[in-house]
Order: structure tokens, then C-alpha cells, then sequence
């Protein structure tokens, strides 16, 4: 089984090892057929439509503009439809640092998203605090107060970088099972506590 | 004509005196204080109308304020030292009803030092949260994380404010309410798409109607002043690209200046040249990126396409030359970091071929439409003195009718031998703010042409020792970054890292403002208001 | 001209002669048939209507748009319509449940029922009667009671703000629409959908209707792109005001409901526009130009009513991605104090064209 998207090569994306061990995974344990074609249908709905919610606190928020822009234009992608309410977002694309006085703001509005939920941590200040990670106001990473499904470094990350990210996000959507699966909301909250960092799905 | 320090000693004749780095600057003692502010301000022969910024300082002994303060009149300058030796319970006299703008500042200064400021109507933090404990840009606060930890929990609310005021004598605290009772209280922000970050507002609104903009800043607030007080010289240039992140190159410009003045190094007319393209590369890309953001913030979404298209045209030259697309610490202490890319003239040569034919292009598609002059012309109207009195400075200020230009007021670099023009309108509403950007692009094009074809040669940056220590002392600097006048303000001890290094952004005076012109508009006129002050909000909070 | 008609006829009699069943039953049978049909043809549209706009305004803004899904892009939205159909229905607290979760569904049914009376080609309307065009005003004005409703029952400031911003707008652009609606009645002489498309046989009324259709005309678009909240009228959902507008708080397929509704209502606005002023499914005819005429009969009816109604909401849709948005009391200014006062008089030259038979 090969986890592509977008008509990318395979060969694009080898290196993530992460996608790799869930393939041999779910080859391992083998599905029922029409659950599997069902859950393939879903999650081809849901890698090829994500819709981000316009969140952006800093600079890596411009990168994030720069993207919709006409030169690198996630419209191909199907990633333009930018939500201002949470509720109707896909993924965040935490761009910029978040600061202690944020951290509450951001956590509600990751609670307002609709499952499924993703969340990528764009740029090192949200990845670790970056080049402010020794203030006494700046959250040291966001994966204490989130799970994070996609890191993308870069101060901030060239859009070619967060358009990759996002392609690695589409793909982890790939191998999901909504059927039985653990991205149901009701485990969330637990699984969160167990496993605060990003195999949530 | 008197000499300001004749004048200054005849007014108060307890003030000191001393010249440092060519500013007067006057020590008084707070009791004092509020007397020769007035003098100031109201005298005649000072009217010192524009206050700069109001910088913190800690000397471990003593706490204590510098007010930076100018005159527009005479185009002179003064910087004035009031501190109090209280650690437990500093108390300063307030000048907010001197200058609009020192409520804000006043605020910014308890909010880092813990000094209350007597009679200032609003004494609550500014970027820091009400239960925050100590005060950060004091040297002796406790930064363990412990004390504040990083807490999901939601903020607390508080809408009263307290104020210490002065009754016959006694200095007494009031609490007052921010908002009535009954007000329809909206929450605009810090997640919103208009705010242009994480600015909120709190907005009373009486139907579509403002009554009451309470802002609230710091929800990235990010220490910087604090962390550069831990780094050496050249590592704390780095922060520069991250606060108003359009003006990365001339704020980089600006706090090289002021270093190197103070070590006292020349450097070459090849990096001045340089640094000065530059900088008008990022202006040119900055107001590009002003005008499609506020098109799209209008509603009309396709402009925000087309500004780009310019944009990405400088990112590429900057890339070339300082490898990255927008954090880019270019500019160096004693020149920049490389020469200039092979194809550097010829690119610029190609900007300023289709700048014009852009320029345009968005006049075309946008000034001229109807439903745009209706929403712009007479919205969010700004005086020539209130702009003065709010410290607005840049092109939201030329648009009121204030010349501000720092490159044209004090020039620095190589400023004062180019030709180009100050683009003032008098207007002061919304749309005089577009236009001023707008004719700043073609100015901005201008420098560039005449510069293009005359980089000289030599070297583009001089020798600098790697452990740059600056002999003891305080130095001053204002630049014009993209959007208005930034000073900065360094204090040191003589070691290898800053005493205090104080930025003044030109961003925060602008959200300060906006309560002030947007009172009795509708909300949408708050969007096109925000969005024609153009704040950044890394910027005005640090 | 092709007749549906026959069509449809033959499947009536094939179901009560051939078949034999009693007419409650066929009756019955055809209607499922149809709502079904309509259903169908309701969801392909929106998601067609959801791609064009994206392409369109790729195009306007020297962008590709969706290419990746699906060749060029086709299956974009049909990706986006599986994610939204299995996205989490967020339940509130402290809102009026009731009217939350029915407000989508009054909205969405606002336009279906629309959709009854639209002449989709010859004989190919699912009813004709005598009052279609009152009818088809009458249910779209249902939809602004889902939006006041989903605006209120979310306990949002944000939403309550949208919702009342959309009751005041719809409530003042009904009147232009309503006028410019009626100007084009008193020319066809008819309410009736069949007859206004059938008055059109000789030539279309842009053409025979002089001055007043092409003012009528003008402002039926204007008040048109009103009354389906799109840019420059777009404030009840203002992005950069009210985060979301009306439907901040709804999500998964609710807000789905309200995002197809939006395409369907613009297609239900120039659908209506090309009844009126184009024709309907009626080719395009010049009186004495036989050869042309019939030459244009040969292409069907359902492609004419199509290919007008796309080419009209290209035309709103360009007006969103150009256009700044109008302030609240700017918008209402330009209704009540330019569009109806125009309107009015435009009635008046339109009844002196009809009385003195100057019609063309």
C-alpha cells in the first residue's frame, strides 16, 4: 500500500517513517472490505478537503498569506477556503508563537474545531518557542497544550515547506479508520492526557 | 534666542543638567515633575508636543523614567529623567493629560517596572495578564516559570481599572468601571480576521454603532527587551526581523546606527547604500502588502492577489541577496552580512520597470471605485494635533498633516542627500491614509532609481571585534521603519550585552488611537479604521 | 423546439394505461420521482456551482484554483461535500436547540422549493401555474426567517449582529426585487412562468421591453446579489467583521446546508433573471431572422436556461471578487433612497410603454 496524494510521485515522500509504520499496521491487521472501501471513501473526502482556519499571530502568518497567494496558490490543492469560525475548520496551522496569555485562547479555539481535527505547528516558535524560547512570556511548544499532528520548521517555514506539511498531514488523513478508530471524539479528551503529543489519530 | 537649557532652568530651577549623546537631558525630581512637563509642553518657546516614548529603567538603586520629548515647532529635542528610589511602591506623576499618548506608555512602564503613575485615568497592565506576578524588566524579577506558569485555564476578565489619584495631598485609589452597566459588550478578537494578529478589542456597541473600544494587547507579547538584555550586541539584531516583520531591514538599520555610533564606527558608503535600497525595498513591499490586506479587510479580496504579485518580485531580490524570504538579519554592526547578489541592480531595474504599471493597476481597480471612496473618505478622521498628541507617527500621520518623516526630519545614512518628496495629505480620514502609502511606493522608487546605479564600491562591512563591548552610557535613535517613527534606546553598562535596550515601536501609539476616531462610527468603519492605521501587532506588543 | 412534455406524458400514461394503477398511486409515484430527481439534481448543482466559483476567481486572480482533485480539479468539491457530510455536528450549550438545528433546514427548503417553478426547458417544469413567479418570490423569502432564526438561536453577539444585519437587508432589496419583478409582469401580461417564457417566443424582453427592461434588469441584479448575501452585499456573513456572520456557530453538514444554500440561491436569482429578461429556456430570436431562429431552435431548451443562468452568476460572482463591501447604512441608503424611487418610476414608463403599445 502506497499513501500518496495529490498525484505526487510516492517517492516524494518516503522519508516519513511515521506513515510508514501505520501502513504496516493496518496491512497487519487486515479489514473488512466494505468497511475498508467505506473508510477509503471517507478518507478521501476528508486528506483531499481541508479547509484551515485563519489563525496566524506572527510572522510565519504572512508566509501563511504568501501561500493563498498567486504564486504558490493552495487553491490547487483545495486548501483556499480559509474559515474565520472554527467550527467549520479542518486544521490549524498554528503560525507564530504563542505566548502564555494566548495559550487559554488557543486551546479554546483548538477545542471549537469539528472533529476530525488536526493541528500543525508551523514554524520553530510553535514547534519550541523558537528564538524566544527563553522569555519568561512564550509557551515553550505547542504540543503541551495541543496534539500536533505535523511539525514544519523554518523561522518562518518557506510556503513550498507548509504546502509539504500540509501534503503530509493529507496523508496521514489517508490511513485514518473512522470505523473503530480512536479519532472519535469521546476518546479524545483521554487519549489526549495519555498521549499529549500527535498520534492522536 | 535662549538656548532650551536656559529656558528649561529658568522654568524649574531645580532641574540638572547634563548633554548626553547631543540630547539635553534634564534630571528632575517627580515632585517637580508635573510643573515642568506643563512648561514643556505649553511654553512657547518649547512646545514640546510630541512625546517620543516613555523608557523604563531600572538602576537597582532607583527606579526611574526617561521621557524623550520633540518639538514639531522647533525641531528640537529633549530627554527627561524623573526617578524614585520607593522599590516597594514606586510612585511617579502622570503627564496623561499633557500628552494622550503617555496613558498608554504610562501603562507600558508599570506594566514592566511596577511604577504607578498618579492620576493617569487607566492604571491596569498592558501586555501582561491581571494576575501576572512581578514585573518583568525589573533586574531583580524571579522568571522561574513556577511563579506564572503556562496555564490553559481562561484568562480572568477584569473590567475595572485602578487609578491612584491625588486629593488634597493624599494620594488616594479608586477603582472605576471600563464599561457601564448595560453596555452590549463584543468581544473583537484576538482571534479575528480583521485584527491583522492577535490584537483584541473589546467593543461596546450601541445597534451597528461604537460607543467604547477598550484594547487589549500582549497576546504576543513576546519579552524581547528583556531578552536582549541576556544576549550580546550582534545577537540581539535578530529580534528586529520578528517585530514589525515588513520593516525587518530598517529596523535592523536603525539599531545598527545606534550601536555603532556608540562604538563609534565608520562604516562604508557601500553598506549605507545598501542598507538604505533596502530598506526602501521593504517599504515598497510592506505598503504592498498594506494595500492588499486592507482591499481584502474592505471585502474586495482580488486586490490582496495582485499587491502580491509586487511583493513576491522584492522577496525574490532580498532572497537572492540575504537568502531568506522575510526574516532576513541582513544588516550588521559595521555593514551588512554578504555583498550584494550578481544580479541584484538588474533585478531592481526590473521592480522599477512594472512598479509603476502596477501602482496603477490598483488605483484603477480600487481607489477610484465608489463603494470604496464611501467607505474610506471622512471614516476615522484624525487631527493634525491629535496625531500629534497620539504620537501617530508614519504615513498614518503624514495623512493628518503632520510632516514625520524621520528620514526627511533627522536624516540618517544617507537620507539627507536623496531627492524625494514627503508625501503629506491633510485630510486625516481613511482614505488620505491609503493614498499617503500609496504615493510612498512611487517615492520609496524613486530613492531606488537614483541609488541603483550608483552602489560604489568597497567594502561591505568593516572589521568589528566578535565580542563588541560599548563603553557606558545611553544613546538615542529614531528611524522610519514602514510604519512610522521606531526609537531605540540603549543604556549600557560597558559589558558585552545591553543594560537596557528600549524599543519604541511606532505600532503601539496606533492602537492606542483607534478608541479615540472610531467612537460613534459603525463596526465595519472599525475594520477599515484598523486596517488604514496598519499596526502590526508583534510590533506593539514585543 | 423539443417538447419534454412528451416525455412526461408518455411515463403518465405509461403508468396508468400500461401499468394500470389507480392515479393516486402514479400520482404518488411521479412525485417521489421528482423529489427525488430534484434532490439529485439540487446537490450536483451546488457542488458544480462550488467549483465554478473556485475556478472562476482562481482565474480572476491569476491563480489556478482546484487542479489537484479529480482531473482539473473536477472532484474538489465533491471531496469537500464527503468531509462535511462526516464532520462533527458540535453540540451548544445555552442555545435554543429547536430552532438551531431547524433553522439550516428552512433555509435549504427556501430554495428547493424555488426550484419548482423554474422553466428548465420546454415541458420540463416541474409546476406551471397561474401564480409562479408570486410563488417562487413568496418561498424565497422563507429563507430569511433560517437566517434570523440560526442567527438568534446560537447565543452568539457575533451571529445575533449578522442575522439582524441579513433581516433588514432582505427585508429592503424584497421590494426592489419584487418591483423589477412586477415591471416584467406587466410587460408579459402573465404570473405564469409557461406564459412569460412563451411571450418571449418572438424576441427576448432585454430586447422588446426598451429602456425600463434593461433598468429593471440592472436592478434585479443588484437587489439579486442582495438578497443572496454575496459580495459587495455580503455583510450578514462579513468575514472580516463578523467572523462568520449568521452561521459562525454551525458546523458540519448544518453549515453545509448553508453553504449550499448560498450557490443555490445564486443560481435560483439568475435562473430567475434569465426567465425574465433572457427568456427562459426560450433560444435566442429576432422577428424576421427565420434561418437564425431556427437555426438557434436546435439547441435544447435545458442548455439555453443553463448556459444563461451560469453566464448571469459569472457575472455576480465577478461583482463579489471586485467590489468592496458596502457599510450597513450605505446599503440601505442605496435601496431605499436610489433603487426603489427608480424602481417606482421605471414601473410607471413601463405601464405607459405597455397602454400606448410601444412595445417593439
Amino acid at each position: 500500500m502506497e499513501v500518496t496524494t495529490k498525484s505526487m510521485p510516492y517517492e516524494a515522500f518516503k522519508d516519513n517513517e511515521y506513515i510508514e509504520k501505520l501502513v504496516e499496521e493496518l496491512r497487519a491487521n487486515g479489514t473488512n472490505i466494505i468497511v475498508g472501501s467505506l473508510d477509503k471513501l471517507i478518507n478521501w473526502g476528508r486528506s483531499n478537503s481541508l479547509w484551515p482556519l485563519t489563525f496566524a499571530t506572527s510572522c510565519c502568518g504572512i508566509e501563511f498569506v504568501s501561500l493563498g497567494a498567486a504564486r504558490f496558490d493552495m487553491a490547487r490543492f483545495g486548501w483556499e477556503v480559509a474559515r474565520a469560525s472554527p467550527r467549520q475548520a479542518d486544521f490549524m496551522m498554528v503560525a507564530g508563537t504563542i505566548v502564555n496569555r494566548m495559550v487559554p485562547v488557543f486551546r479554546r479555539l483548538y477545542d471549537q474545531l469539528a472533529e476530525p481535527k488536526y493541528v500543525i505547528a508551523c514554524g520553530s516558535c510553535a514547534i519550541s518557542g523558537g528564538p524566544f524560547r527563553k522569555s519568561y512570556h512564550v509557551a515553550k511548544g505547542i504540543e503541551d497544550i495541543v496534539p500536533v499532528d505535523v511539525f514544519v520548521p523554518g523561522c518562518p517555514p518557506r510556503p513550498e515547506a507548509m504546502i509539504y506539511g500540509i501534503m503530509q498531514l493529507s496523508r496521514k488523513i489517508k490511513v485514518e479508520k473512522f470505523f473503530g478508530g480512536v479519532n472519535r471524539q469521546e476518546k479524545q479528551e483521554e487519549f489526549l492526557k495519555q498521549h499529549p503529543i500527535s498520534d492522536v489519530d | 534666542m535662549a538656548s532650551l537649557k536656559e529656558i528649561i532652568s529658568e522654568l524649574q530651577p531645580s532641574a540638572t543638567f547634563e548633554e548626553v549623546d547631543g540630547i539635553l537631558t534634564v534630571t528632575v525630581d517627580d515632585a517637580y515633575w508635573h510643573d515642568l512637563a506643563y512648561a514643556l509642553r505649553h511654553d512657547e518657546r518649547l512646545s514640546m508636543d510630541f512625546l517620543v516614548t516613555i523608557i523604563g529603567v531600572d538602576h537597582v538603586t532607583s527606579l526611574g523614567c526617561v521621557y524623550e520629548l520633540m518639538s514639531t515647532e522647533h525641531n528640537s529635542k529633549v530627554s527627561v529623567q524623573v526617578s524614585t528610589t520607593d522599590r516597594t511602591n514606586p510612585m511617579l506623576h502622570s503627564v496623561a493629560d499633557l500628552w494622550a499618548v503617555a496613558t498608554l506608555f504610562e501603562r507600558e512602564v508599570y506594566d514592566f517596572f511596577g511604577i504607578i503613575f498618579i492620576n493617569n485615568p487607566d492604571m491596569r497592565r498592558l501586555f501582561l495578564s491581571v494576575d501576572w506576578k512581578g514585573y518583568p524588566l525589573r533586574k531583580d524579577y524571579d522568571e522561574s516559570p513556577e511563579l506564572n506558569p503556562v496555564s490553559t485555564d481562561n484568562e480572568r476578565i477584569c473590567d475595572t481599572t485602578d487609578r491612584w489619584v491625588e486629593k488634597d495631598g493624599q494620594i488616594v485609589k479608586e477603582t472605576v468601571e471600563v464599561f457601564k452597566p448595560g453596555d452590549f459588550v463584543v468581544n473583537i478578537g484576538p482571534q479575528h480576521p480583521a485584527t491583522h494578529g492577535v490584537l483584541r478589542f473589546r467593543t461596546a456597541l450601541d445597534g451597528e454603532e461604537i460607543k467604547k473600544i477598550d484594547v487589549y494587547m500582549g497576546y504576543i507579547h513576546r519579552g524581547v527587551e528583556k531578552l536582549c538584555e541576556t544576549q550580546m550586541y550582534p545577537q540581539t539584531l535578530h529580534y528586529m526581523d520578528r517585530l514589525d516583520y515588513f520593516s525587518g531591514q530598517n529596523y535592523h538599520h536603525g539599531l545598527c546606527i545606534l550601536y555603532e555610533r556608540a562604538a563609534g564606527i565608520e562604516i562604508s558608503r557601500r553598506a549605507q547604500v545598501i542598507r538604505v535600497m533596502m530598506d526602501e525595498l521593504s517599504r515598497i513591499a510592506s505598503h504592498c502588502l498594506f494595500i492588499g490586506t486592507y482591499c481584502m479587510d474592505l471585502g474586495a479580496t482580488t486586490m490582496l492577489f495582485y499587491t502580491l504579485r509586487v511583493r513576491e518580485q522584492i522577496l525574490d531580490i532580498m532572497e537572492k541577496t540575504c537568502g531568506a524570504r522575510m526574516t532576513f538579519n541582513y544588516s550588521c554592526i559595521g555593514g551588512v552580512m554578504q555583498d550584494l547578489a550578481p544580479d541584484f541592480v538588474q533585478d531592481v531595474k526590473a521592480l522599477l520597470a512594472v512598479l509603476p504599471a502596477n501602482i496603477k493597476e490598483y488605483n484603477k481597480i480600487f481607489t477610484g471605485n465608489i463603494i470604496a471612496k464611501n467607505r474610506m473618505e471622512g471614516v476615522g478622521k484624525l487631527t493634525r494635533e491629535d496625531a500629534i498628541s497620539y504620537s501617530i507617527t508614519g504615513p498614518s500621520g503624514r495623512a493628518s498633516g503632520w510632516a514625520c518623516d524621520i528620514r526627511k526630519w533627522q536624516p540618517y545614512s544617507i537620507y539627507n542627500e536623496l531627492e524625494f518628496d514627503e508625501i503629506i495629505a491633510h485630510e486625516g480620514d481613511s482614505m488620505a491614509r491609503f493614498k499617503v502609502r500609496m504615493a510612498e511606493m512611487e517615492q520609496s522608487a524613486r530613492i531606488l532609481e537614483q541609488l541603483v546605479d550608483n552602489i560604489p564600491e568597497g567594502e561591505y562591512c568593516v572589521k568589528v571585534p566578535k565580542m563588541l563591548k560599548l563603553p557606558k552610557g545611553s544613546w538615542w535613535q529614531l528611524v522610519e521603519g514602514c510604519r512610522g517613527a521606531c526609537g531605540f534606546y540603549l543604556e549600557s553598562d560597558g559589558g558585552a550585552k545591553p543594560y537596557r535596550l528600549k524599543i519604541a515601536p511606532p505600532c503601539l501609539p496606533l492602537a492606542g488611537v483607534v478608541d479615540h476616531i472610531t467612537s460613534g462610527l459603525k463596526i465595519a468603519d472599525l475594520i477599515t479604521v484598523g486596517g488604514s492605521l496598519d499596526y502590526i501587532v508583534p510590533d506593539m506588543d514585543r | 423546439m423539443q417538447d419534454f412534455a412528451v416525455i412526461t406524458n408518455w411515463i403518465h400514461d405509461f403508468l396508468i394505461s400500461t401499468l394500470g394503477l389507480p392515479t393516486w398511486l402514479t400520482v404518488t409515484i411521479e412525485c417521489v420521482a421528482i423529489g427525488i430527481g430534484l434532490l439529485l439534481l439540487y446537490a450536483l448543482l451546488a457542488l458544480f456551482y462550488i467549483y465554478f466559483e473556485r475556478k472562476l476567481c482562481a482565474a480572476f486572480q491569476c491563480r489556478l484554483g482546484p487542479n489537484r482533485v479529480g482531473p482539473w480539479g473536477l472532484l474538489q468539491s465533491f471531496a469537500d461535500m464527503f468531509k462535511i457530510l462526516i464532520k462533527e455536528l458540535i453540540e451548544l450549550k445555552n442555545i435554543d436547540k429547536f430552532l438551531f438545528a431547524l433553522a439550516p433546514y428552512l433555509v435549504i427548503i427556501a430554495s428547493m422549493l424555488a426550484f419548482a417553478v423554474l422553466p428548465w426547458g420546454n415541458g420540463l417544469q416541474i409546476i406551471d401555474f397561474n401564480i409562479g413567479i408570486f410563488f417562487l418570490i413568496a418561498v424565497s423569502s422563507i429563507g430569511v426567517l433560517g437566517i434570523l432564526l440560526a442567527g438568534w438561536s446560537s447565543n452568539n453577539k457575533f451571529t445575533l449582529i449578522g442575522a439582524l444585519r441579513s433581516g433588514s437587508q432582505m427585508v429592503s432589496y424584497e421590494l426592489s426585487i419584487g418591483l423589477s419583478v412586477l415591471t416584467m409582469v406587466c410587460l408579459a401580461g402573465s404570473m405564469s412562468v409557461g406564459d412569460i417564457v412563451a411571450e418571449q417566443n418572438r424576441m427576448w424582453f432585454i430586447f422588446s421591453g426598451h429602456l425600463p427592461a434593461i433598468i429593471a434588469f440592472i436592478i434585479y441584479m443588484i437587489a439579486g446579489t442582495a438578497e443572496t448575501n454575496r459580495g459587495p452585499f455580503d455583510l450578514p456573513e462579513a468575514e472580516s467583521e463578523l467572523t462568520a456572520g449568521y452561521h459562525t456557530e454551525y458546523s458540519g453538514i448544518h453549515f453545509g446546508f448553508f453553504y449550499l444554500a448560498e450557490y443555490l440561491n445564486l443560481f435560483i436569482v439568475s435562473g430567475v433573471a434569465a426567465l425574465l429578461f433572457f427568456g427562459g429556456w426560450m433560444p435566442l430570436h429576432f422577428p424576421g431572422w427565420d434561418t437564425f431562429n431556427h437555426i438557434m431552435d436546435y439547441i435544447p431548451g435545458v442548455i439555453w436556461f443553463l448556459g444563461k443562468a451560469f453566464v448571469l452568476s459569472a457575472i455576480i460572482i465577478w461583482f463579489k471578487w471586485t467590489f468592496p463591501r458596502l457599510r450597513i447604512d450605505q446599503m440601505l441608503n442605496l435601496e431605499w433612497k436610489y433603487l426603489l424611487p427608480i424602481n417606482l418610476v421605471n414601473l410607471v414608463l413601463m405601464a405607459c410603454i405597455i397602454i400606448f403599445d410601444w412595445k417593439i
